[in-house]
C-alpha cells in the first residue's frame, strides 16, 4: 500500500459520498422519486445485511455467522434494545463457534 | 448545529455507542493487520481518517498483501465504495443546508450513518442519529486504528468474538422497520437475492450494486396499484 494509493482511494470516496448530497439540491425531484431513492438505501443495506451474513468472500460462510445474525434479527423482530440484539448476535456466533460449529 | 445536540436522547446515544464499540475492535483489528503485513504504523490510520471505509480499508490492505498492486486495491476498494452515491441521493437532505455541514458530513457517509439516520421518524431526529452515528465512529474507529497498530498482534481476530455477526445484525435492526412497507420489503427480498446469487462470480462491491435491480419490484406494483 502506498501513500498515493491511500490517497487516490479517499479521493474517489469522496467524489462518490459528496456527488449524492450536490446532485440531489441540482435537481428538483417529484416526491415519487425521492421516496424511489429512499426505497434504494433501504435495499442496499438489506444487500449488505444478506452478503455479509451468509458470505465470507466469495464463498458461503458456514452456521456460525447466519444463525448468529438470525439470532439478532429475531430479537429485532420482537422489539428487543438494539444493543441487546448486537450482543446477542455477536454472543451466538462467537459461542457456536466455540463449540466448532 | 445546535439543534442537533438537543435532538439526542439517551436511548439513541446508547444506540451508537453500541455501533461505535463494535467498530473500535474492528478498528484495532485492522491497525494490527496493516503492521502485521508490513506497513508502517502511521500507514493504517492516515487510511483510516482520510478513507473512513472500513470494508475497502480491509480489502485494499489484503490485496497488497496477497501480492497485488496498489492499482488493484484501488479499484476493488472505489467499485466497494461506489454504494455511496445512491446512499448520498436518499439521505443528502439529512446531514444539514450549509456547505460546510454537506462537505464534513458526506466524508461521515458510511453505512451504519444512514442506516441510523433511515431508521429515524422525523428529520431532526435523523439528523441528530446520522451526525451523532457519523462523529462518534470516526473518532471510534480512528483511535482504535492507532491502537491495534501499536498493539499489533496482540490483538485477536474479531471473530473469534463473533463481531462479524454484529454488524449485519445492527443493520438488520436499523433496516427493519421500513420493511413494514410492503413495496420495499418486495424490492429488498427481490435485491438480496440478486446480490447472493451474482456474489460469487463478480468483484467485492458490484453484487450490493446489482440488488438495485430490486427497486424493479417496486415500480411495476406501483403501476399496478396505480391503474
Amino acid at each position: 500500500m502506498t501513500l498515493a494509493a491511500v490517497l487516490v482511494l479517499a479521493v474517489g470516496t469522496y467524489a462518490f459520498r459528496l456527488a449524492g448530497p450536490l446532485l440531489r439540491d441540482r435537481l428538483s425531484l417529484p416526491p415519487r422519486v425521492r421516496e424511489l431513492l429512499s426505497t434504494s438505501a433501504t435495499v442496499l443495506l438489506v444487500a449488505l445485511v444478506a452478503t455479509s451474513s451468509l458470505m465470507k468472500g466469495q464463498h458461503l460462510a458456514g452456521w456460525a455467522l447466519p444463525l448468529g445474525v438470525l439470532v439478532g434479527g429475531l430479537a429485532a423482530w420482537r422489539k428487543a434494545p438494539f444493543v441487546l440484539v448486537v450482543v446477542l448476535a455477536a454472543a451466538t456466533t462467537a459461542g457456536l463457534r466455540l463449540l466448532g460449529l | 448545529m445546535r439543534s442537533i445536540w438537543r435532538t439526542l436522547d439517551p436511548r439513541l446515544l446508547r444506540d451508537v455507542s453500541a455501533v461505535a464499540a463494535g467498530a473500535a475492535v474492528n478498528g484495532a483489528s485492522f491497525g494490527a493487520i496493516s503492521v502485521a503485513v508490513g506497513l508502517p504504523w502511521w500507514m493504517p490510520l492516515v487510511m483510516s481518517v482520510l478513507v473512513f471505509g472500513g470494508g475497502s480499508q480491509f480489502m485494499a490492505v489484503g490485496i497488497v498483501a496477497a501480492g497485488g498492486s496498489p492499482a488493484a486495491a484501488v479499484l476493488a476498494g472505489l467499485v466497494l465504495n461506489a454504494r455511496h452515491l445512491p446512499f448520498g441521493l436518499a439521505v443528502g437532505d439529512v446531514l444539514g443546508r450549509s456547505w460546510a455541514a454537506r462537505l464534513v458530513g458526506s466524508h461521515l457517509m458510511i453505512d451504519e450513518t444512514v442506516a441510523f439516520a433511515l431508521a429515524q421518524r422525523d428529520p431532526a431526529r435523523a439528523r441528530a442519529a446520522y451526525w451523532s452515528c457519523g462523529v462518534a465512529l470516526f473518532f471510534a474507529w480512528n483511535i482504535a486504528v492507532v491502537g491495534g497498530a501499536l498493539a499489533g498482534q496482540a490483538i485477536g481476530d474479531p471473530a473469534t468474538f463473533g463481531l462479524d455477526a454484529a454488524f449485519p445484525a445492527a443493520m438488520l435492526a436499523l433496516v427493519l422497520p421500513a420493511l413494514k412497507d410492503r413495496a420495499t420489503l418486495r424490492a429488498a427480498v427481490v435485491g438480496a437475492v440478486i446480490a447472493l446469487a451474482t456474489t460469487p462470480f463478480l468483484p467485492p462491491g458490484v453484487p450490493v450494486l446489482l440488488a438495485l435491480g430490486g427497486l424493479v419490484a417496486t415500480i411495476r406494483r406501483r403501476s399496478e396499484v396505480a391503474v
